[in-house]
């Protein structure tokens, strides 16, 4: 009964009804919408860290970190004698890292060497490549790496490290392969070598800085002098940052949020002052002040219901819409430091939606009932008289 | 026993910092099937007594029992449920729900008692036969002149067949043949359902009809006349 009269009224005040559920409509479909973006963000991101970077996991040498780069100079060792069968049957992969300086086309800039087995198959990246056949160093850089030093296919290229024994040492090389892949931190100033020519080069032989070992392998410990990053720890750079920019996007939907609070708490507010006589004359007729209060609670709830359904007419096909075909992102995101195509496929959880309606719910309801509140202290006396006490 | 027994009933209201005596010393009674009216100058009562009579208001000292309840005791929702169920309120500014059509505003009171919906059509349609608006069942109030207004008002107070209806100046607003017209439909439900009516009115057109006639100046009632029927 109450629904009913409820949503009689609702219609009835037209034009504010239409705002509130257009703005509570709005809020649903917005924060879906973003949320659902940062979930698909996060989903590609670490999909493609995976596959291209992580696989199952990666042992790092004890002196190895990758925030300090000084800490290359000590951070390799020889592979241990645990992991050798699992190298020999490429389930693992070693990787050396060393740090370098390249010049091309007369600027120099510091890089990593990443030293890799051109036959791998654990890592999604183009090493095969690195096999060209030729005497000539084979280089491979990814795209970004490229577009920020203009490097094109065929360009040659000096490289300049120390050896073992500290002294400079140079070769020339030559750009075979640029890679397209979505995961920056194996791209933004790096090279990636044949491994057995970079161990030449350092003098290092048999020996790498990680080792990365492949998706079915399971159940791996650290070792003495290495330790094992499993994915959840290598994948907490992409969670974290996700997890900030998800942070710095719920201060807009708390905006919505407090939005939606003051149209609806406004429309309450203003609804039991101007229908006061409107109050009394429903308590004159047998009303009882619960059931007003009620009333007024459900009109203003109900205009969360209205966006509900509002939402799914035009949020429905719009989500489903950037879910398929996804969203084109500026060239700008790769700067994330994190992996991102240059579509974002959004990623709509039940969770997030029924959350999301929770929540807009939840506060919509409070809002309605706060103001509604004050008609338990009317006298239906007072309220008949239309005055504003 | 009479459908409204007022005993000694005192009314005051707190202003400033002592009282205000609105009702002095009520003893009246009402018997089913009356027309009767309090009538007297402005500020004299009028409003305040008949809010304590629907049980809108309780009396400050006395009591005032209706339709075999005492007023004064009842809860908020034991009144609301006395209203409810056996009165029928008009007011001088038609207090209709401005959003409802008419036949919604009528429906109003049959949807709080929980009818079955054809039972509910059937009275709708019934009352506003009564009044005569049958035509105007979709119109909304601001649609409407003020006599037919009123006479949805009294539609919606008669739609329960209330065992007493409660007018407060139900023509003020009214020009002379609205007011007569509205009169007429009242003497007539008074007469074939037997329904009660106590209106508290200035309005020579009202006191004329009346069949009775309680006077009531400065809170005190100073004459109860019953104009005999011929
Ligand atoms: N809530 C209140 N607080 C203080 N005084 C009140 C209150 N309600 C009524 N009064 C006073 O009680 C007296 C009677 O008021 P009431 O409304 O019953 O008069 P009335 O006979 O209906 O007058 P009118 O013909 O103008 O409607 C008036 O003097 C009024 O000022
Ligand atoms: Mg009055």
């Amino acid at each position: 009964m109450l629904l009913k009269l409820a949503y009689r009224n609702l219609i009835g005040a037209k034009l504010r009804t239409v705002l509130n559920v257009g703005v509570l409509s709005l809020t649903y479909v917005l924060i879906i919408w973003h949320q659902g973006l940062f979930s698909g963000m996060y989903r590609q991101a670490t999909r493609d860290v995976i596959k291209d970077e992580i696989a199952g996991g990666q042992y790092w040498h004890k002196n190895y970190d990758p925030y300090d780069v000084l800490s290359l100079d000590e951070g390799h060792g020889s592979v241990p004698q645990e992991l050798k069968p699992l190298i020999a049957k490429k389930k693992a992969l070693p990787i050396l890292i060393r740090q370098a300086n390249l010049y091309s086309k007369g600027r120099v800039q510091s890089v990593l060497i990443k030293g890799i087995d051109p036959g791998q198959k654990i890592l999604d990246i183009p090493t095969a490549k690195l096999d060209s056949g030729k005497d000539i160093l084979p280089v491979m850089v990814g795209k970004i790496m490229a577009r920020k030093n203009s490097l094109k296919l065929g360009d040659s290229v000096t490289i300049r490290w120390r050896d073992a024994y500290g002294t400079f040492d140079a070769v020339e090389g030559e750009i075979v392969e640029i890679m397209n892949t979505n995961v920056p931190t194996i791209d933004n100033g790096q090279i990636w070598l044949p491994l057995e020519r970079l161990r030449k080069m350092t003098g290092l032989t048999n020996q790498a800085t990680i080792i990365v070992v492949g998706k079915e392998v399971v159940g791996e410990k650290d070792l003495s002098d290495w330790q094992f990053r499993n994915q959840d720890f290598l994948l907490k750079d992409v969670s974290d940052v996700v997890k900030s920019k998800r942070t710095a996007s719920a201060i807009m939907y708390l905006v919505l949020l407090f939005l939606i609070m003051l149209a609806i708490f406004d429309t309450q507010v203003l609804s039991i002052f101007r229908r006061r006589k409107e109050i009394g004359t429903l308590m004159a007729l047998g009303m009882t002040r619960l059931k007003v209060i009620l009333l007024f609670t459900i009109e203003g709830t109900l205009n969360g219901i209205l966006g509900i359904g509002v939402a799914a007419i035009y949020g429905t096909p719009v989500l489903i819409y950037t879910a398929n075909t996804g969203i084109p992102l500026p060239q700008a995101m790769e700067e994330y430091g994190f992996a991102l195509k240059v579509r974002m496929f959004p990623v709509y959880s039940a969770w997030l939606i029924t959350g999301t309606v929770l929540i807009v719910m939840l506060t919509v309801t409070i809002v309605s009932y706060l103001p509604s509140r004050r008609i338990s202290g009317l006298k239906p006396t007072e309220a008949l008289k239309g005055k504003i006490g | 026993m009479p459908l409204v027994k007022l005993e000694k009933v005192f009314k005051h209201f707190p202003i400033g910092g002592g009282n205000f005596t609105a009702l002095k010393d009520i003893n009246l009674g009402f018997e089913k099937g009356e027309f009767s009216g309090i009538i007297g100058p402005s500020g004299s009562g009028k409003t305040t007594l008949l809010n304590i009579i629907g049980s809108l208001d309780t009396p400050s000292e006395g009591s005032a029992v209706v339709l075999g309840e005492p007023v004064e005791k009842l809860t908020e929702k034991q009144a609301a449920k006395l209203r409810s169920k056996y009165m029928g309120f008009i007011f001088q500014t038609y207090n209709l729900l401005p959003v409802y059509t008419v036949y919604e505003n009528v429906e109003f009171p049959l949807l709080i008692l929980k009818m079955s919906e054809e039972e509910i059509r059937k009275k709708v349609l019934a009352a506003l036969e009564w009044v005569h608006l049958t035509d105007k069942i979709n119109s909304r109030p601001s649609q409407l002149s003020g006599g037919e207004c009123q006479r949805v008002a009294v539609a919606r107070a008669i739609v329960k067949q209330p065992e007493l209806v409660l007018a407060d100046e139900p023509t003020a607003n009214l020009d002379a043949e609205n007011s007569y017209h509205i009169l007429d439909t009242m003497v007539n439900l008074n007469k074939e359902l037997k329904t009660t009516f106590i209106f508290a009115t200035h309005d020579d057109k009202v006191i004329r009809y009346l069949k009775r006639k309680v006077h009531l100046v400065d809170g005190k009632v100073v004459k109860d006349e019953v104009v005999s029927s011929q």
